[in-house]
């Protein structure tokens, strides 16, 4: 059974008693442990792959050292033979099959370091995703709770003071009546500003070019005139 | 003061625009979790309560009991909350023992500004849910 399924049941079961929570805290604990478990696994895991990738490089760079190795010794040997050295072809001919020896034992190597890789690679993708599962479900664990506590604290708060949570649809009649009164407030006291004349007439005033500004205005111009003039 | 109750206060003094212009009172409940009471100005009627578990904030605003649904539109109910709940922006509906809720989840390190957007449209949210939902509540 999923975790969020046994959640489901033991709220429904009324595990609602202060003090008494969930999932007990020693199934917390557990969860926590094997968290931290899998972390040090990741990490034990991550090291390795460090050493093994080294080591599958080293071996990479050896095969390839033995394959020019044996390409160079083979261009010998040809020499040898086409120079008619019979003796000498055989005797580099004997230091390939020995490079080839050992080219064989790095590439069986190589392969090994390859499939340890892989081995690693999906048990680190196996560790992670058991991390996430089970933080996941510890936060699902924990939410639960916290919301059982929060529930409990706002229902005896509630239950103790003065204060009432309304049903949805009186609430909704007061907020929305208040909102209506705000409204009509403010378009009242819109009415009144154009209704009184003063704004409009103030607007039609500067409109024309005539009002406070407008006079202030010519005001400092023939004041300024008549300095510039005496 | 608590840590959840401070990040609140710093909510409620953000900017007008910040705040989408709502004013905050908030008001701590004694718990043995974190829970603050967040009633918004005109719209006290449906406070928000915040609390916060050790990977998320939650804002939860309760909406109607069980016993306010009308029992032969449960179903319809039910459906229509379902069918609102991804156009709802950030919100969802859910159940806390006998009453209905709208909630949102934030991470932890969300910033005061994204807890301000979070309250007002949960409000915002909570108000339009009750109207769309009143042909099915007594």
């Amino acid at each position: 059974m999923g975790l969020l399924n046994k959640l489901i049941t033991a709220v429904r079961g009324g595990a609602r008693e202060v003090g008494e929570n969930i999932v007990d805290a020693n199934a917390i604990r557990i969860y926590q442990q094997e968290i931290e478990d899998a972390r040090k696994n990741l990490g034990r895991a991550k090291r390795d792959l460090t050493q093994v990738m080294a080591k599958e490089m080293q071996t990479a760079r050896e095969i390839r050292r033995l394959q020019e190795e044996i390409t160079k010794y083979e261009a010998h040997a040809i020499s040898a033979l086409n120079k008619g050295n019979e003796a000498l072809a055989e005797e580099v001919a004997q230091q390939i099959a020995t490079l080839e020896q050992e080219l064989s034992v790095q590439t069986n190597a190589r392969s090994q370091f390859t499939s340890h890789i892989e081995r690693l690679k999906a048990l680190m993708k196996k560790t992670e995703a058991t991390i996430r599962e089970h933080e996941r479900e510890l936060a699902m664990v924990r939410t639960t709770e916290s919301v059982q506590k929060a529930t409990r604290s706002i229902s005896n708060n509630y239950g103790a003071g003065a204060s009432k949570l309304l049903d949805a649809k009186s609430s909704l009649d007061r907020i929305k009546a208040r909102q209506r009164n705000l409204d009509d407030r403010m378009a009242a006291a819109d009415a009144l500003e154009s209704d009184s004349g003063m704004g409009s007439l103030d607007e039609k005033l500067k409109a024309a070019g005539i009002g406070d500004k407008n006079s202030a205005r010519s005001d400092v111009m023939a004041r300024l005139r008549q300095k510039a003039m005496a | 003061m608590s840590n959840l109750y401070q990040r609140l206060e710093t909510v409620a003094q953000l900017s007008e625009e910040s705040r989408g212009g709502l004013d905050y009172e908030l008001q701590p409940i004694p718990s043995e979790t974190e829970v603050v009471q967040v009633n918004i100005k005109d719209k006290e009627e449906l406070p928000i309560f915040v609390t916060a578990s050790d990977t998320q904030l939650l804002c939860i605003c309760y909406l109607w009991g069980e016993d306010e649904i009308k029992a032969e539109q449960r179903p319809l109910l039910y459906e229509a909350m379902l069918e609102a709940n991804i156009p709802m922006p950030l919100s969802s509906f859910a159940k806390i023992d006998d009453k209905y809720a709208i909630f949102g989840a934030l991470a932890l390190t969300s910033s005061a500004e994204d807890l301000a957007l979070e309250l007002s449209t949960l409000s915002d949210n909570a108000i339009d849910a009750i109207d769309a939902m009143s042909d099915f509540l007594k």
